[in-house]
């Protein structure tokens, strides 16, 4: 997957976990908390989806690096770059 | 048949945590012991006509857009839009109190207004403690297992407001005598005076069924009719889970619903034994219909607390019931699109479980007639006389409680001392709802979600995380 087809994947679970926000003006720069006022329980569906959806299991001591677009995707790059598009 | 997860209860919590655990992609089956799902709030047919039982009204009723409100969180977690559930708003309710009265709505602003008007200074002292009530998520906190009512005469000097205060969150939420712990308080006192109450046009029976959909659509089981009657252990661990008809299923792990000692029974006499818990707080309730629409027992009623005597006393009562306070709800007075018509009133009391359970056949039927006598004549104080107008009474007490969800005691706030962290003492079984200390609907939602993603879905590499 390209770094875009990572970050669509992304977008796709965050708009299943918060179908109620507007994603299309996601700053990915900063951090969900903020933007998207996620709370531990939603990063934790994020860390269930990806798992789910793409067998990824995320050690928890990696899990600040989940706190923005920019980082999460980044962090995903190198496990998602050989992995086919869904 | 084996599972990753089997759910004994599909009550609130427990479809709450099979909706998690089936999300998460796990293989879960939820058993029930009943022929209709729900366990304290639920639904029957009489004479054609189907009655709710339990919900009077939906607490937290935040607005949608914050995000942080407890009800929202859930509603996501569970992958639920909140118009599913179309809930409206109460008008208001009442604090009916000797010689005063107290009116809100889920504006916080009208009950400062009204304590102003009847408290005067007070009305400060009301806000501050809004102001220093601490967070949702720390009920259950060690160092908030302290006095509520302490705490609140730390704000309000005048004992009355303290106890016209206290009554609705007890009445909604209190599983112990008299008091409760400022972690529960902070909690009840949110849901209720903060964000405030709500009902579905078509009662619980929309939560129920948007909840048991989204089970099967993320391809849970669930099975009625299946009654847990044993869990063999070996090693302090869970093995095989045995229904009360033979079969029997495996599973990882359990998750229960039923209540601690309830669950802890299952597990054999060596468990069994762990403390019984005899002072439970207990309702009997008269679902009375009518055959005239309720508006004209006070259209702005959506429910009312009511106390009659100089000293409100939440206590088990000395006799089968305690009606010099109550409750009396009206389900068709929340702001609905269409005028609500079930001409529905619902009235309740405190009961004591002893009392109820000593009585015979005909001494039990006697008691209800008796006891719904009492207690309309006690409300009617208050509301006005719904019995010239009752074309139809059922009377569920103590012991009707406990036949349909299990619960000792007919307890419908659970045990009076609490498992926060939702563990048992055999590793694999866990405990949700009343009994993990969140009550109400709201509370045992929440329960069963933040007992499957603490405890199961941690086991699988996701911990309940903060970034
Ligand atoms: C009259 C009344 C009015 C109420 N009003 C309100 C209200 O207005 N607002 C509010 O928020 N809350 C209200 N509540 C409280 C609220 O209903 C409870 O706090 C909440 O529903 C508890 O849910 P739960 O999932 O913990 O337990 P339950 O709903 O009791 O679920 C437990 C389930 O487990 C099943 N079970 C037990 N043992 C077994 C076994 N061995 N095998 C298989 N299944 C088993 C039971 O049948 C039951 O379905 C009310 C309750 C009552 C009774």
């Amino acid at each position: 997957m390209t770094v875009a087809e990572i970050r669509q994947a992304v977008i796709d679970i965050l708009s299943d976990i918060a179908p109620d926000q507007d994603l299309s003006a996601l700053n990915d720069e900063m951090s969900f908390r903020e933007q998207l006022e996620m709370d531990s329980m939603d990063f934790l569906d994020i860390v269930m989806e990806l798992r789910k959806r793409y067998r990824i299991q995320i050690p928890e001591e990696d899990y600040p690096q989940l706190a923005s677009m920019a980082s999460t995707v980044a962090y995903l790059e190198p496990i998602m770059k050989d992995m086919p598009k869904k | 048949m084996d599972y990753d997860t089997i759910i004994i209860g599909a009550g609130m919590s427990g479809l709450a945590a099979g909706i998690r655990l089936a999300l998460a992609g796990q293989s879960v089956c939820i058993v029930e012991q009943h022929s209709v799902i729900g366990g304290l709030n639920s639904y029957y047919k009489r004479h054609g006509r189907r009655c709710d039982v339990g919900l009077h009204a939906l607490t937290n009723c935040a607005s949608p857009s914050d995000r942080r409100a407890p009800l929202n969180r859930l509603l996501r977690q569970l992958r639920i839009g909140r118009n599913e559930w179309a809930l409206r708003p109460q008008r208001s309710s009442r604090i009916a109190f000797p010689g005063v009265e107290l009116r809100f709505n889920n504006d916080f602003l009208l009950l400062c207004e009204q304590v102003r008007q009847h408290f005067g200074e007070e009305a400060a002292h009301l806000q501050r403690l809004a102001q220093s009530l601490p967070a949702y998520d720390q009920y259950a906190d060690p160092s908030l297992q302290t006095s509520a009512r302490q705490f609140v005469a730390g704000f309000i000097r005048d004992p009355l407001l303290a106890e016209m205060l206290l009554c609705p969150l007890l009445f909604y939420g209190g599983p112990t005598e008299h008091d409760m712990t400022v972690g529960q308080f902070a909690v009840l006192f949110r849901s209720i005076f903060l964000e405030g109450l709500a009902r579905p046009a078509e009662g619980v029976r929309v939560i129920l069924q948007s909840l048991s959909h989204q089970f099967r659509r993320l391809g849970g089981e669930l099975r009625i009719r299946a009654r847990v009657a044993e869990l063999l252990t070996r090693h302090g661990a869970i093995q095989r889970v045995r229904f009360a008809d033979g079969r029997e299923a495996a599973a990882r792990r359990v998750i229960s619903s039923a209540g601690f000692y309830e669950t802890m029974r299952l597990c054999g006499p060596s468990y069994g034994t762990v403390g019984a818990d005899a002072k439970r707080m207990s309702f009997v309730e008269a679902v009375v219909r009518l055959s005239r629409p309720t508006e004209q027992f006070g259209r702005n009623d959506s429910i009312v607390f009511f106390n009659r005597s100089e000293q409100f006393a939440y206590q088990r009562p000395k006799g089968l019931i305690d009606s010099r306070s109550g409750m009396a709800c009206f389900p068709d007075h929340f702001e609905f699109d269409s005028p609500a018509d079930e001409r529905v009133v619902r009235l309740s009391c405190l009961a004591d479980y002893g009392h109820w359970a000593r009585l015979n056949r005909d001494e039990y039927t006697h008691a209800k007639k008796t006891t719904f006598e009492q207690l309309a004549a006690a409300a009617a104080e208050v509301v006005g006389d719904v019995r010239p107008l009752a074309e139809d009474v059922d009377l569920f007490t103590p012991l009707t409680i406990e036949r349909f969800t299990g619960h000792d005691g007919g307890s419908i706030y659970g045990g009076t001392s609490k498992r926060y962290d939702g563990t048992t003492p055999i590793s694999n079984l866990f405990v949700c709802g009343n009994d993990q200390g969140l009550v109400g609907v709201v509370g045992a939602l929440m329960s069963g979600i933040t007992v499957a993603n603490r405890h199961v879905l941690s086991e699988s590499g996701a911990r309940t995380i903060t970034v």
